[in-house]
């Protein structure tokens, strides 16, 4: 008996998928057999794995009272490997325009670089800055170009323009979605259950920042791919500013600080007769 | 997943479609506006593929401005709906967009019609129409109780029975939805039914 997954799941790839049967449904869906009898351990890790995000990462945005916060991990990881614990997942595309990266790392940083160029252009163009909507706009329509060749980019473009604060999801499924508040990549679920129980509109910019770097904190303490440094940023009125930079392990012992356990009873030399 | 689905009253047609933007088990927002206004007297609503849908509509869209810039006059609701199979059929055998459209307008001399669009582009002229897993119960109740010529009370009634039967047996329902309507002031939001506030 096979689950049929095919609601929850976006579809695969057109290319290289299965061109001799003429669409049954959307695309095939990934499943797999339900148990029968034995062997409940590795159905169980199997179905989490397949629903679970697949970009390895923890990235985070939302919009409040005084503009946009953004805040992400620094881990990249290969399988159970970790490459390193030091990656720019902000990535600064102009100075008034932040992106975050999840996916391909090379994606993203290449494609966001182009975005920067192609918003420098429409500055030069057009006399005036680019807008948030406009710069997503851009993102999506090259990705959605690229669809089903295997770009890998789950990024939020954030930013303040003449509107205001200005959030977007971007992904290279072509999906482009205007929001308040997003969360990206495998960790993005222990991320949103923080943050939503935190939020609220009308927060003073060091709230905003605690808020985003415990979501990010409390991700990594959950998600194997996520670690290493906790970035926050903050988009206002007048550009972005980095606001904090912290290691998660160091994060942990401050907000969960090892009590000194009572000694009941010291270990005494034995006497030497 | 996605719902999606339409019916025709007396004088006016109705699109109601779920607003959730979903990605695998995580919602990312539930006030996705799926249903667009095509012009003065149209409604198009679609569901699928996230990428597909917003870009397909949106080229639609524009073209159905373009036509009526050059010519003076907008595209009747049957020219809209062919254009759009057309779009589609073209497609099809190379990069096929993988969206489902519900298009409702209404003329002065026509009145007011209801088109299915499927992504590989088929295309009827219907009295009720429903996509997605919603389709399973929102099909079967339109047919159960709809009869031409409602008024406007009776059809929300209807489209409200559907929206309750698909949130009570759909293991997956959105949750919330958006009611939009065209007659002869036009095309217009309706109401939303919602469970949570963003």
């Amino acid at each position: 008996m096979k689950l049929d997954f095919s609601g929850l799941e976006s579809s695969a790839p057109l290319y290289g998928g299965s061109n001799d049967l003429l669409f049954d449904g959307f695309s095939a869906a990934p499943a797999f057999d339900l148990p029968v009898t034995s062997n409940f351990d590795e159905y169980q890790k199997k179905s989490v794995q397949m629903v679970k995000p697949a970009k390895g990462t923890t990235t985070l945005a939302f919009i409040f009272k005084d503009g946009v916060m953004v805040a992400a991990d620094s881990r990249a990881s290969m399988g159970g490997y970790i490459s390193s614990q030091s990656v720019k997942k902000i990535i600064e595309i102009n100075p008034y325009m932040l992106g975050t990266m999840a996916g391909g790392a090379a994606d993203c940083q290449f494609w966001h670089r182009n975005l920067g160029i192609k918003c420098r252009l429409h500055e030069l163009a057009n006399k005036r800055r680019i807008s948030v909507t406009g710069a997503s706009k851009l993102l999506a329509n090259i990705l959605y170009s690229y669809r089903g060749m295997g770009l890998s980019v789950g990024t939020m473009i954030a930013g303040w323009d003449e509107k205001g604060p200005g959030l977007y999801y971007v992904d290279s499924e072509g999906g482009r979605l205007k929001g308040t508040k997003f969360s990206v990549g495998s960790g993005s679920p222990y991320a949103y259950g923080v943050l939503d129980s935190g939020y609220r509109y009308d927060m003073t910019v060091d709230e905003a920042a605690e808020l985003a770097r415990r979501s990010i904190y409390h991700a990594t303490f959950r998600d194997g791919a996520s670690g290493g440094v906790a970035s926050v940023y903050h988009v206002g009125p007048n550009g972005w500013t980095k606001l904090s930079g912290d290691d998660v392990g160091e994060l942990h012992y401050s907000y969960y600080p090892v009590e000194p356990a009572t000694v009941e009873q010291e270990m005494t030399e034995a006497v030497v007769a | 997943m996605e719902c999606v689905f339409g019916m025709v009253g007396k004088g006016f047609a109705l699109v109601v479609a779920d607003t959730s933007a979903v990605n695998s088990i995580l919602v990312h927002k539930s006030n996705e506006d799926k249903i667009m206004v095509l012009d003065q007297h149209k409604l198009m609503g679609a569901s699928g593929e996230a990428g597909d849908r917003a870009q397909f509509t949106e080229y639609i869209q524009k073209n159905v401005s373009l036509y009526q810039f050059r010519n003076g006059i907008p595209l009747t609701t049957s020219a809209a709906a062919n254009f759009m199979r057309n779009e589609l059929a073209t497609a099809l055998r190379k990069n096929p967009y993988q969206v489902n459209i519900v298009l409702a307008g209404y003329e002065k001399e026509t009145g007011p019609s209801l088109y299915f669009i499927d992504y590989i582009a088929t295309l009827h002229k219907v009295d009720k129409a429903a996509f997605g897993y919603g389709s399973y119960f929102a099909l079967s109740m339109m047919d159960r109780h709809y009869h031409p010529d409602m008024t406007v009370d009776e059809a929300i009634k209807l489209a409200d029975q559907c929206i309750e039967e698909i949130r009570s047996r759909l293991v997956v329902a959105p949750q919330n939805f958006i009611i939009k309507i065209v007659d002869q002031d036009g095309a217009r939001e309706h109401s939303w039914r919602r469970t949570t506030k963003e």
